[in-house]
């Protein structure tokens, strides 16, 4: 746990400061063709229970048999969560009774998970970065699907998702504010992307999170706590959060004791609300499941997989910022998301000089491209100007080809026309002037009309910004400003 | 290790299945009279030894990630007493 809360970290109330402990569980849906133990498809959507085997549907005399692929995917996940992978786990039976769940029970893990405690490091926007511990990982079956508008007096079940592979994962109550909270979903979410084993999408209910939220004097023992249940984007997990802890907030010091229940969040309220309470709901009579024996493998399997892990976010700043002197924040921007990142590798990939250039690459497509994306409403992957182009114009202005204002127009043109810079730059005549000789000239034209500025810029030297800027002007932007330094400190004697 | 007809009733509710008072008394000596056949092995001394999980030594079986079964929406519905589209129909359940 955190040591110490900073002070804007609390919530005020009416009898003083309150600390928020937020704990998160995560599901997160393993990116694999066919179910957790059974040959049918993971495909979203399709036809009402055509997604379903008779494992899934729980017929009579129906056995489990585990992917092999949906083990691979828990233990790279657990990997990139820098935790303690367990060489031996055990599926038990969590046993309840509710229409999405034909079996009568979900195969989950209890007391032997197949990952156990690791830890995620999370960059807030402050700056500052906080450490989430991992408690656990496990596998288990996802429930199926029920739709309650289809029908005055009866329920719909569609079992499509039924025994479709989930990753638990459970976060120690490391976190402090819903800031926080935001982040580290956002992390997780960020390094199961990257690793593959969960695309991460959250409108399609791939990565959902059940939010444990208590309130206490700072410092204070642990309050009770009350779980929200399957909030499904990050927006809504911070307004939860928020609403959670006022709520309780406000009952403590009114004197009111907080039940220990399970909560929903309503997104069009912005409110949490109690679960009709079930009694003995929390009576799952958990038992190992005898169709399945205990999951097992070696340490070298562990290690084969260890080494064929991509490169995750935070290895990809330290390199960046190593490799490129990029700034920590740029550096951040660009891995936080993998599409980002790879866009950037590629461009990377296609410069001439990527040691020399690879500073001004990232600040073209956080602040050019980026910016411009984001001002049309485009993902990255919609980009109009590719890798390549982008690379190309970085190019021309690290050669010295082009100046950087003009390779803003340049870019524009790319992005509305599109087209090879190099060529452009050619056939529109924007190439910067490094003709010494053409740019003297020009120089000695301005200095000549302007005898009494070119008498001043002795006294004060910073005047020299003036000549620049016409002899600019007059090269239409063209000319190479290194060079109009250089040869207008040495016509005017400075 | 015995149940009380408060155990009775709570392990039925639990399991969904509906169990009149009369039925209690009943349920309740049935069940005594298998946990106490099971009692028994509470005799043999397991000190040291490890859960069985299985007769002979083996690994789990596991199966390669393809889709080869599924697409059969008629024959999973087939037994169902209420379905439309392919989809179970079940009383109204709402949370």
């Amino acid at each position: 746990m955190n040591a110490t809360v900073k002070p804007s970290q609390l919530i005020k109330g009416a009898t003083g400061d309150w600390e928020i402990v937020i704990g998160l569980e995560v599901h997160a849906q393993v990116t694999s063709n066919s179910k957790l133990f059974s040959g049918a498809s993971t495909e979203f959507g399709g036809e009402p229970n055509s997604h379903v085997s008779l494992v899934d549907a729980a017929m009579p005399g129906m056995l489990p048999v585990i992917n092999e692929a949906c083990i691979r995917q828990a233990v790279r996940t657990g990997l990139g969560l820098k935790a303690q992978i367990n060489l031996r786990s055990v599926f038990d039976r969590k046993n309840y009774f509710y229409p999405d769940l034909p079996q009568g029970y979900q195969i989950s893990q209890y007391k032997s998970p197949i990952v156990g405690e690791g830890e995620v490091i999370v960059d807030l926007d402050s700056g500052d970065s906080i450490t989430v511990g991992i408690e656990r990982l496990h596998l288990e079956q996802d429930a199926g699907k029920l739709l309650h508008d289809q029908h005055a007096t009866m329920s719909f079940v569609d079992l499509n998702r039924s025994g479709v592979a989930l990753m638990e994962i459970v976060s120690k109550p490391d976190m402090r504010t819903s800031e926080q909270a935001k982040a580290y979903v956002a992390k997780l979410r960020s390094i199961l992307r990257y690793l593959g084993t969960c695309d991460g999408d959250m409108e399609k209910g791939s990565l959902r999170a059940d939010v444990n939220v208590s309130v206490r004097k700072p410092g204070g023992p642990l309050g009770t706590r009350c779980e929200i249940k399957n909030v499904n984007s990050i927006r809504f997990i911070g307004q939860a959060i928020e609403y959670e802890a006022r709520r309780q907030i406000g009952i403590l010091e009114d004197g009111g004791p907080i039940d220990q229940e399970t909560r929903l969040f309503d997104a069009v309220k912005g409110e949490t609300r109690s679960m009709r309470s079930k009694e003995e709901a929390h009576d799952y009579r958990y038992f190992p499941d005898p169709d399945l024996l205990p999951l097992e493998f070696s340490q070298a399997y562990v290690d084969a997989l260890k080494a064929e892990l991509p490169e995750l976010p935070d290895a990809k700043k330290a390199r960046f910022i190593r490799d490129f002197a990029l700034s920590p924040d740029d550096a951040g921007v660009l891995v936080s998301e993998r599409e980002s990142a790879d866009f950037y590798e590629a461009v990377l990939g296609k410069l001439a000089n990527a040691a020399r250039d690879g500073k001004l690459a990232a600040n073209w497509v956080i602040n050019e491209l980026f910016g411009r994306l984001n001002k049309d409403g485009h993902g990255i992957a919609a980009s109009p100007v590719s890798a390549a182009q982008l690379a190309a114009i970085v190019d021309l202005i690290g050669d010295a080809t082009i100046s950087g204002k003009i390779a803003k127009d340049l870019f524009e043109i790319v992005w509305q026309e599109g087209g090879d810079p190099r060529a452009l730059v050619e056939t529109r005549g924007m190439k910067q002037v490094t003709d010494l000789g053409a740019i003297e000239k020009v120089v000695d034209d301005i200095i000549a009309v302007n005898p009494d500025k070119a008498a001043q810029v002795r006294d004060k030297p910073a005047m020299i910004g003036w000549f620049v800027g016409q002899v600019m002007k007059s090269s239409g932007g063209k000319a190479n400003p290194q060079a109009v330094n250089d040869i207008l400190k040495s016509k005017l004697g400075l | 290790m015995s149940v009380d007809a408060t155990t009775v009733r709570r392990i039925a509710h639990l399991a969904r299945i509906a169990v009149t008072d009369a039925e209690v008394p009943h349920l309740q000596g049935e069940l005594n009279a298998m946990l106490a056949f099971v009692e028994q092995l509470s005799e043999v001394n397991v000190d040291g030894v490890e859960p069985m999980t299985s007769v002979t030594p083996m690994q789990m079986k596991k199966r390669g990630d393809v889709v080869d079964d599924g697409e059969i929406a008629d024959a999973v519905v087939a037994n169902a007493p209420a379905t439309e589209d392919h989809f179970y129909l079940v009383p109204k359940v709402v949370e």
